[in-house]
């Protein structure tokens, strides 16, 4: 398990492919089996955790859910983090309230899985997602992935950065900032290894990203502030390195407002990174549960995800098999730097923290 | 502190009401203290000192430095600030009105902290704070002075905000009790104002002056939304560190989180102990 996901996406893609016999497809598209769904409803409810409305469509996912089956979906502590998830699955023990399941980053789901906090299951449409996201035995599956980008205010940043180095001029003096910090921000985590790609760095060498925001910083660039949706729609955290995703749902949701600019990057590997599902051993509604997992891993709810600007794990699965409607397709960036993007593994991960405790607040000053 | 029970006296209303909160201190302070020891010194095969020992690695001395730094400095200046301001609003010309209002302010002042403090003062002494480039317009750039919020000193000015009315709210009462016949004897006698203070009012005042520095401290020491919203970490904290280990995106290691707390507490002890050596010379004063 050790080295999870270290294959580049161009792999991932050719995995997934491999993974992929043409008659694996038509189970995306069946419904899930009326014997579960009856089981489900006889339950009535499920409880999640730590899924804010407006991350990855998530909003949209939950109400969608309740609609077509009837359950009711009680959401605890949307702004959780994946520590919080686990930490819960472990106090709520065989309680009714404890979360049925969780959706948190890989390191998260390695610690749970070996904790033995999670029941394994396997979605009817298990083969279709790629095999570096998923664990083998079902424990854990990676639900959708986003990759690092920068969200631009442009009511006050005239400016465009297309690429890291552009981050470094004059005209972005104060405004580059954060998600928190990388040592517990997973967005501004991976900004570092981001930065650390773009500038002679690797995934086992992270250095070199810690030393570019030790740069910005020192030009007065960088903006230690953690920035939040509403301190890029303010403009008080112009220039925010996050995911995607949020930067893009940020700027739909900013339409008519404050004009909000993505950019991927550009001359530099796309880094990103993808969250896990897994069913609680302890979850009070298990068949809810798996339900709720055959929902998010059937094309419509893997399409839920794209609608909120996240790409699914079955993403190009369902790319290859045409199941992505255009009219979705075009409101996406470019699909180049999704199929170049790569993944950092549980022991690169382990050593960029180790590097970013020992560096980060030694290198970077304010 | 001290409670002394005469036997026989109201025991059953003592007992009524001491007891539900010597159980309260047992569940919520106690228990909590001891789990966290445990925690600290296990492992996955048993005991172990591996993450106390931790403690001495470089980055978290320099968290630690930080936080003590930090700490100490905003409770002076909350003590120094509030003290002074709740002087001034006690004296007898100070109009009625002033002094309600400053105390309802401090009340809501005191308590304002965390995530939507740490915003305001971006919004307004931040790199692109409306303050910050309204001076910068007329020439004033305070960012290429030397000055940061993100850095410790801002983290200082923004616990201030926090610091100097809890003060005032701690420390009103203690003034009050000044009376005034003792100055009014003091000067009769010849002594000047500051003679007054350096012989009766401060030595007076001086155990709840300390009482109300270790009341700041702890209150700076633990104070974790603000600097964490303020900084992206680069100024190492204590309670950052442990929010990292514990609630984060990133890592995951309760065991670090518990020893880092625990350090915490080693400082919290060590600050009461020499506050209660110190209580008791001054209290030789006090009781004779």
């Amino acid at each position: 398990m050790a080295d999870l996901i270290s294959s580049p996406r161009r792999t991932f893609l050719k995995l997934a492919g491999a993974g992929l016999g043409a008659g694996l497809l038509p189970a995306a598209g069946r419904a899930a089996s009326p014997a579960l769904v009856s089981a489900a409803k006889h339950e009535g409810q499920l409880n999640t955790i730590a899924l804010p409305p407006d991350w990855a469509n998530y909003g949209e996912i939950i109400a969608t859910f309740q609609k077509k089956y009837g359950i009711t979906i009680h959401n605890a502590a949307p702004d959780d983090s994946s520590a919080q998830e686990l930490q819960s699955i472990r106090s709520l023990k065989h309680q009714s309230r404890g979360p049925d399941v969780v959706d948190v980053g890989p390191a998260f789901a390695l610690n749970g899985a070996q904790e033995g906090l999670f029941r394994p299951y396997k979605v009817a449409t298990w083969d279709s997602i790629p095999a570096s996201m998923k664990d083998p035995n079902g424990l854990w599956y990676g639900d959708y992935f986003g990759l690092v980008s920068f969200g631009i205010n442009r009511s006050v940043s005239k400016a465009v950065p297309h690429d890291w180095a552009d981050l470094k001029k004059p005209e972005f003096k104060g405004m580059v900032a954060l998600n928190g910090s990388p040592l517990g921000a997973g967005a501004a985590f991976a900004a570092v290894v981001a930065a650390a790609l773009a500038n002679g760095g690797s995934l086992d060498n992270i250095m070199p990203g810690i030393e570019f925001f030790a740069d910005l910083a020192k030009r007065g660039n960088f903006n230690p502030s953690a920035a939040t949706a509403a301190s890029l729609v303010s403009g008080q955290t112009p220039v925010v390195i996050n995911w995607d995703y949020l930067n893009l749902a940020q700027a739909k949701k900013a339409k008519g407002m404050t004009p909000i600019d993505t950019v991927i990057p550009e001359g530099a590997t796309p880094y990103g990174a993808f969250y896990c599902q897994a069913i609680s051993k302890f979850a009070p509604h298990p068949k809810a549960a798996e339900l709720w997992q055959e929902f998010i891993y059937s094309d419509e709810g893997q399409l839920l995800y794209l609608k909120g600007f996240a790409h699914p794990a079955r993403f190009s699965a369902m790319a290859k098999a045409g199941a992505i409607p255009k009219s979705l397709m075009a409101e996406l960036p470019p699909a180049k730097p999704y199929g170049e993007a790569v993944f950092a593994n549980d022991a690169q991960t382990k050593k960029a923290q180790q590097l970013l405790a020992a560096n980060w607040t030694k290198l970077v000053k304010a | 502190m001290s409670f002394r029970f005469k036997a026989g006296e109201g025991g059953g209303l003592t007992l009524a009401f001491v007891g539900p909160l010597v159980v309260y201190v047992i569940a919520f302070l106690v228990l909590p203290t001891l789990m966290l020891l445990a925690e600290a010194f296990s492992g996955k095969h048993g005991l172990t000192l591996k993450y106390v020992a931790a403690l001495g690695q470089g980055q978290t001395v320099v968290a630690f430095r930080n936080s003590l730094v930090l700490s100490a400095l905003a409770a002076l200046v909350g003590v120094i600030a509030g003290g002074i301001a709740a002087y001034l609003v006690l004296r007898p010309g100070m109009p009625r009105g002033v002094r309600s209002l400053v105390t309802s302010f401090s009340a809501v002042a005191a308590n304002f902290a965390g995530v939507p403090l740490a915003f305001a003062f971006i919004a307004t002494l931040g790199s692109l704070g409306i303050i910050t480039v309204w001076l910068k317009s007329v020439g004033v750039d305070l960012y290429g002075m030397g000055f940061s919020l993100y850095s410790l000193p801002g983290l200082v000015l923004v616990y201030a905000y926090f610091q100097i009315p809890l003060m005032i709210i701690v420390f009103t009462p203690a003034l009050e009790a000044l009376r005034r016949e003792w100055r009014e004897a003091a000067e009769n006698l010849g002594a000047s104002a500051f003679d007054y203070w350096r012989h009766v009012g401060l030595p007076i005042l001086l155990p709840s002056l300390l009482s109300a520095f270790i009341l700041l401290f702890g209150n700076a020491f633990s104070a974790y939304a603000t600097p964490y919203a303020l900084t992206s970490g680069i100024v190492a904290l204590v309670p950052v560190e442990i929010s990292n280990v514990l609630s984060g995106n990133v890592m995951i290691s309760q065991q670090t989180g518990a020893a880092l707390a625990l350090g915490m507490i080693v400082v919290m002890v060590a600050v009461m102990g020499v506050y209660a050596l110190a209580a008791r010379r001054i209290g030789r004063w006090g009781r004779r």
